[in-house]
């Protein structure tokens, strides 16, 4: 026994290298009973495994999705296990989810010569033998040879194309040469015989190999529609995912809805911005004037930072701008009241003005920064829809306070600097 | 060219707000102990954000929904309670299938989410169009209930631990008091109306949040600007006049997030009008909590009156309420 563990254990790798170091085995041997042994993975051994699965995931379903012609999408990787695709302006929802959904795994296996599945269902399976059924449902079982001929992963191309002979559509495929070696061993070994096609750990079909195929290529029929020929060849293409992917949440916005939402959003940023200037401009006057010129630099702002960071604008992330002129004219409404208080106090107009934006300053930096906290934590804790509001509110709050101290200022004080006489009359 | 703005403000009206605090604070109080009744008994309508399930929004391509055959059509595939609701245009509606329970544990519940959604799809036929999907597994209803929890707690904590720097503690604890009193009156809307509450809504809480905070900041700030100001005034009146001068700039502030975010009720689709209105009556009460709640609470703490020195009389004046 113990020699046996021992010539176990030597077999185990350790995870890393030699330049970062090795963080621990992969797989582990232990002894729960005295004459049992047990070859599990270890818990780095088992995460590192998801971790390259997740990775090696993705990029296929990133070919996968490049391959069906979408606009920009965004495939992140999100915790260990999740990865999030985002394609905007692509209607095809089914067909997405068909594309990455499948695995893709392709296998060519050899057919048992004398035992059919039937037999060996009721008798015995032979070693090294295993039943597949078929994908079509209605044509049986089939004995297949575990190991397979050529895999999946000897593919160099697939293309969708249609059969010469009776114009059904089919996959035409190509190996590579270590591919096209065992493909052309085999056949030529077993002429006369069937061998089938097999797609996760399906049978989509069995034909008899007629003569030994050398050139390595071939084609794949079975009963597929065009649309289908094109997802399979796509799937092929960009190789076999390492494990099957559930979709846990989806969100479909539809393009009617869509251009509904842009639609909405507009109108109620004009309704609110053209209400919220009306309303400046009778409280305030000429003021008010430039407290809008602030707010519309601010959505420049706002909208010119989006761009630089690539950030995806959704609805709630227009409500977070309809918002943002809302809140936007408070700095301002700050300063001017404050002004207005200096003056009934009796400040001369000119003073008013300066102590206004000095007095303000502390109170605008305190209350616009409670509201950024509360954008932050969102924008950490959130995903989707919920972090597209948070990016524009707090953009939003940091232009506000940045051009309210910067751009109406600069307004207030040219326009001071312009006044004829020194006898200043506020327009408040 | 100059022209004037008109100052709407009766600057020399001063509204004994501080006076009347037990009525405010008695009518605050009811409304909260009502909210949290509500909450308690009927609870909040969770979105399947939070609850999972599938979300279809409809849109009938030939005259207005038959809702009844459309629910009994559905209701024949089988998949647990199905709800439907009319929207505004009569061609429009909203199915929600509630989460799936078969399937075995992990990936199964997952695809049994996908297989019903699928089915949905199939069964509304051509005559319809689906204007937007959601299905949400029980993995992911999981974290978003969690996560949204977590971030209220967070901004709460958050912004606690800003006024605590800023200010001194008893403004801290007031205005989490007038938060908090804010947040829950606002869920207790919710759960009388039967509003849908989902991620959205959370946003729109958090935004609420920063809105009512930063109103009660404004206050705050003028309150501490007048007691370096003015040693020797009584404090309730100090408040008061506090108060009375951050009037105007209160209720203008209100007015202008009030008009941009009732442009988003009224024009926004559906996915957003939970959230705008969450907004508008969070902003309404933010504003009346920055206003009636937040100092008297404050005065109720007590607060420190000599600011200028840090010598001995460094003994709070609280007043009763």
């Amino acid at each position: 026994m113990e020699t046996a563990l021992k010539k176990l254990r030597s077999l185990i790798s350790p995870i890393g290298n030699a330049i970062l170091g090795s963080s621990g085995n992969d797989l582990q041997v232990t002894q729960p009973e005295p004459d049992v042994m047990l070859v599990s993975p270890t818990p780095q051994g088992f995460k590192r495994r998801v971790t390259d699965a997740s990775g090696a995931a993705i990029e296929t379903v990133r070919r996968r999705i490049d391959a069906l012609g979408t606009k920009e999408p965004n495939i992140v990787r999100q915790g260990v296990n999740r990865i999030l695709v985002q394609v905007p302006g692509f209607d095809d929802t089914a067909q997405l989810k068909k594309v990455i959904g499948k695995t893709a795994k392709m296998t060519f296996h050899d057919v048992h010569p004398q035992v059919s599945a039937e037999e060996a269902r009721q008798t015995r399976v032979p070693f090294g033998y295993k039943i597949y059924e078929s994908a079509d449902g209605d044509k049986g079982a089939y004995l297949l040879r575990e190991i397979p001929v050529v895999q999946g992963s000897d593919l160099v191309d697939a293309r969708p194309g249609f059969d010469r002979r009776n114009g059904q559509p089919i996959v035409t495929f190509r190996f590579n040469n270590r591919g096209a070696r065992l493909f052309g061993r085999f056949t030529a070994k077993n002429v006369g015989r069937p061998f089938a096609i097999v797609l996760d750990n399906k049978v989509l079909s069995a034909p008899v190999i007629q003569t030994p195929i050398l050139g390595g290529s071939g084609q794949i029929s079975g009963h597929f529609d065009v649309k289908e020929v094109n997802e399979l060849a796509i799937q092929l293409r960009s190789g076999a995912l390492p494990t099957p992917l559930t979709i846990v949440e989806e969100r479909t916005v539809g393009p009617s809805l869509g251009a509904d939402s842009v639609a909405a959003g507009e109108k109620a940023a004009v309704v609110a911005g053209l209400a919220v200037s009306l309303f400046m401009i009778a409280a305030y006057g000429l003021f008010g004037l430039f407290s809008l010129v602030a707010v519309i630099i601010n959505l420049f702002l706002i909208m010119g930072v989006m761009t630089l960071i690539g950030s995806t604008l959704t609805l709630p992330g227009i409500a977070g701008l309809v918002l943002t002129v809302g809140m936007a004219v408070d700095a301002n409404v700050l300063i001017y009241e404050r002004i207005r208080e200096e003056m009934r106090n009796g400040k001369r107009p000119i003073s008013a003005i300066e102590s206004g934006f000095t007095r303000a300053f502390g109170t605008i930096i305190d209350s616009n920064l409670t509201t950024l906290i509360a954008g932050l934590v969102m924008f950490w804790l959130g995903s989707g829809p919920v972090r597209g509001f948070a990016v524009t509110l707090s953009l939003g709050i940091l232009a506000t306070v940045f051009t309210a101290f910067t751009v109406t200022r600069l307004l207030v004080a040219t326009w001071v600097a312009r006044q004829k006489t020194s006898k200043i009359e506020a327009p408040l | 060219m100059m022209f004037k703005g008109v100052d709407f403000w009766p600057h020399d009206r001063t509204f004994q707000i501080m006076k009347m605090r037990k009525v405010f604070v008695i009518i605050s109080a009811v409304a909260f102990l009502a909210a949290v009744a509500m909450l308690a008994t009927k609870g909040l309508n969770f979105g399947i954000d939070f609850k999972g399930g599938s979300l279809f929004e409809i849109k009938s391509r030939s005259g207005p929904v038959d809702i009844a055959a459309l629910r009994s059509k559905l209701n024949a595939l089988g998949l647990g309670d199905v709800q439907i609701q009319g929207l505004d245009k009569p061609e429009e509606a909203l199915i929600r299938i509630e989460e799936q329970k078969g399937g075995e544990a992990g990936a199964g519940i997952e695809k049994a989410q996908q297989i019903a959604a699928t089915k949905v799809q199939k069964a509304l036929g051509e005559g319809i169009e689906i204007r937007r999907t959601e299905v949400v597994g029980p993995a992911v209803s999981g974290e978003l209930k969690e996560a949204g929890f977590i971030a209220v707690l967070f901004a709460i904590l958050g912004i606690l631990l800003y006024i605590w720097f800023r200010f001194e503690w008893q403004f801290g604890i007031a205005s989490i008091i007038a938060l908090v009193h804010d947040i829950i009156i606002t869920l207790g809307v919710f759960s009388l109306l039967g509003l849908e509450f989902g991620l959205t809504e959370v946003a729109a809480l958090l935004t609420l949040a920063g809105y009512s905070i930063n109103d009660t900041v404004v206050v705050f700030d003028r309150i501490r600007e007048n007691l370096r100001r003015y040693k020797k005034l009584p404090l309730i009146e100090l408040m008061n006049k506090s108060i009375n001068q951050t009037l105007s700039r209160t209720i203008i502030t209100s007015l202008t997030t009030l008009i941009a975010v009732l442009a988003i009720w009224i024009f926004g689709t559906e996915v957003i009008q939970g959230f705008a209105f969450a907004l508008i009556f969070g902003i309404l009460i933010g504003t009346w909590s920055s206003i009636f709640v937040a100092s008297p609470f404050l005065l109720w703490i007590g607060v420190k009156r000599d600011w200028s020195s840090e010598s001995s009389s460094k003994k709070p004046v609280g007043a009763s309420v």
